[in-house]
């Protein structure tokens, strides 16, 4: 379990003394928020509307810029062998790795999107379940995002392809992440059942997940 | 404690690259895989630590603690370092020796042996090639493992440091070691056995 | 192992397939054609839907293209399974040929959907939810064939596919709940297509149709794993004269 954490804490310290990655998906975020409403015009109703949708597509674009490098890193400077060849076993590997991207990409992520929501007048109510959504939400999105990764790693185009692979897999997490906050806009109680599905999406992830990251990796570094 | 193989076929694609590959290696005796580019020397250390997957054959380990794989017991050093640059020259073989499972003190031993006491607070980035590759080959002292697999340990390596190299691999063999090592240059290691590929030419046809 | 089998071996039961697939193919294709024929002719003699009109003749390609693009995948993820876990000579070869075939049903589906759509819609597209499960079922189809053509290393590429397969087998019925809940708990704008029940004399021709297509799905495949079979073959072939020839020339082959 030691290596485990171990694991754990150095992706995390990695990308955060390395911060661009981060930095690129957070300013990334930025960006298509503040564009699309240039685009859309400044009609607050209508932006209010759209506001769940707009903030969940573009957090999973930024999410998705990030994955690419997830276990390419590992393989550039042949860490990837020595994590494969270890007693720890495959899968761990993949929860530590997959957990590292969620904790050190997606929470930021998930925590930049209110501010955000202020520029597209998302309502008061909503910015708990917004939040809300996105911790439970994005955890399906570094887990399945992974199994991209790992396809891709020694894949021409990897980043582009990256994102034609996962992109139809998010559908669930998008669906049921932007129903929790639309309904919330609604009703402020009313978004009970889409997070337990959302709950039970991300929990599925993180079970399997794994058992398809380990699969490929092996496959990669025959 | 022996490493032993027997009948390994290791293949890549439609290529043959080792057919029916049998040996041993004796703890306290160093095994020297020689032979032309592209023989299957990297492949070999690859499916001894459990990396790439034979197409036949077995490897095991006799007279190990208990019942503990050759990738269990093996430490792999390849072509590529296991240096992250942003980390510093510490923090990395700290991280390796506590993912390994290695006791705090190897650290300082291991960076001592490999003479990096003086840049342990050094982020590896700005590590020349020899010093990274020494860095990379003080994982094998982080944490204990009874079979050291070097695939050309050598490269980047100045002759000081090939001398440390090989004192370091020597006390290992001393010690009732293994070492495995692929190479083009001799070493310097003492006692050791050659096995010699030879481009047989074999293929699939 | 698949790896471990010398070129004979690996070559040993494509050839029967090989022997097999050559007597069956010329039946399969003239069935295939004959009932696919007969189902149009049938199809346009059938009564005129009394609220559609005409357009509800597109029925007959659009349901048998939507089972299609289904099975297609579901025999992506058979073959895939039999690759990885059984390692099958010609399961990837038969995921390998299908993954074309079924985009191409998946997006005949697709077509056929939006030009029914538009007299009954009045717009090309709406995301209704089965068709929108069908647009996703095609993104797949997409990024199977792409993961496929970005790796080099054709054993590598084969396994990962599989693997992409899978998962997305694991997916989809997720998909598809997500997508259902999610027009459910929008504001209604979707007419579905389809009646309930179906009078025979509108069953029939579709039964053929299903029935046609279902064999020129069969057939395609089947030559296109003949095809991919050849092209191995000649790939093998060209690796052992490039390594016959290194290997006369000098006693270092390249990595």
């Amino acid at each position: 379990m030691s290596a485990f954490g171990e694991l754990l804490k150095r992706d995390v310290l990695i990308t955060w003394r390395e911060g661009g990655a981060v930095g690129t998906a957070l300013g990334f975020y930025v960006m298509v928020i503040t564009l699309l409403p240039l685009g859309i015009g400044p009609d607050l109703n209508l932006l209010q509307r759209i506001a769940p949708g707009l903030l969940w597509v573009a957090l999973l674009l930024a999410a998705l810029l990030s994955l690419g490098r997830l276990f390419e890193i590992d393989l550039e400077d042949g860490s990837l062998d020595v994590l494969v060849a270890s007693s720890l076993p495959l899968e761990a590997v993949a929860v530590a790795k997959c957990l590292a991207h969620w904790l050190s990409t997606a929470v930021p992520l998930a925590l930049l999107a209110p501010v955000l929501g202020l520029l597209l007048n998302l309502p008061l109510d909503a910015y708990g379940p917004l939040v809300l959504s996105m911790l439970i939400g994005t955890p399906a999105v570094s887990f399945i995002g992974g199994i991209g990764a790992a396809l891709t790693l020694r894949a021409r185009r990897g980043g582009v392809l990256l994102a034609l692979l996962m992109l139809p897999l998010f559908v669930p997490t998008l669906i049921f992440g932007i129903e929790t906050v639309s309904s919330a806009i609604v009703d402020s109680g009313a978004f009970g059942p889409s997070i337990l599905i959302l709950s039970a999406i991300s929990l599925a992830s993180v079970v399997l997940a794994p058992v398809a990251i380990a699969a490929a990796l092996r496959l990669q570094v025959q | 404690m022996k490493l032993v193989a027997e009948g390994l076929v290791l293949t890549r694609g439609s290529r043959v690259l080792v057919s029916g590959l049998s040996f041993a290696a004796d703890a306290g005796c160093a095994l020297l895989v020689t032979g032309p580019n592209g023989v299957g020397k990297t492949t070999l250390l690859r499916a001894l630590a459990g990396l790439f997957q034979a197409t036949a054959g077995t490897i095991r380990l006799e007279g190990a603690a208990d019942e503990r794989s050759v990738a269990d017991e093996s430490h792999y050093f390849g072509h590529l370092n296991a240096v992250k640059s942003s980390l510093t020259v510490e923090e990395n073989a700290a991280f390796w020796c506590r993912y390994l499972g290695g006791r705090r003190e190897q650290v300082t031993t291991a960076l001592e042996t490999f003479g990096l006491m003086a840049l342990r607070d050094i982020p590896a980035g700005y590590l020349s090639a020899g010093q990274k590759r020494r860095l990379g080959l003080a994982r094998m002292l982080v944490a204990e493992r009874s079979i050291w697999l070097l695939d050309e340990p050598a490269t980047s390596l100045d002759v000081a440091s090939q001398a440390v190299l090989a004192a370091a691999a020597n006390t290992h063999l001393a010690g009732g070691g293994l070492v495995i090592a692929a190479t083009h240059a001799p070493l310097g290691l003492t006692p050791a056995r050659e096995l010699a590929l030879a481009g047989s030419g074999a293929r699939a046809a | 192992m698949q790896q471990a089998q010398s070129l004979t071996q690996r070559l040993a039961n494509p050839t029967r397939f090989m022997e097999l697939s050559a007597t069956l193919l010329p039946w399969l294709t003239v069935a295939a054609v004959v009932l696919t024929v007969i189902g149009l002719v049938m199809g346009f003699a059938a009564p005129v839907d009394y609220q559609q009109g005409h357009t509800a003749k597109i029925m007959y390609v659009h349901v048998p293209a939507a089972w299609l693009s289904m099975a297609g995948y579901s025999l992506i993820a058979i073959s895939s399974f039999g690759l990885l876990v059984f390692r099958h000579p010609l399961a990837d070869v038969s995921a390998k040929a299908a993954a074309p075939i079924g985009a191409a049903f998946t997006l005949l589906c697709l077509v056929t959907g939006s030009l029914w759509g538009k007299p009954m819609w009045g717009a090309f597209w709406v995301w209704d939810p089965r068709l929108t499960s069908v647009l996703i079922l095609f993104f797949l189809y997409i990024g199977l064939i792409a993961l496929r053509s970005a790796i080099e290393d054709e054993a590598l590429a084969a396994k990962l596919t599989a693997i992409l397969a899978l998962t997305g087998i694991v997916i989809l019925p997720v998909i598809k709940f997500s997508v259902d809940w999610n027009s459910l708990h929008q504001p209604a704008s979707v007419m579905r297509i389809g009646a309930p029940k179906i009078h025979p004399s509108l069953l029939w021709p579709l039964l053929v149709m299903a029935v046609g297509l279902t064999i020129a799905f069969v057939a395609l495949h089947m030559k296109g794993m003949r095809n991919e079979i050849l092209r191995r073959r000649v790939r093998a072939l060209r690796s052992a004269e490039v390594q016959m020839a290194a290997g006369a020339a000098s006693p270092l082959p390249a990595e």
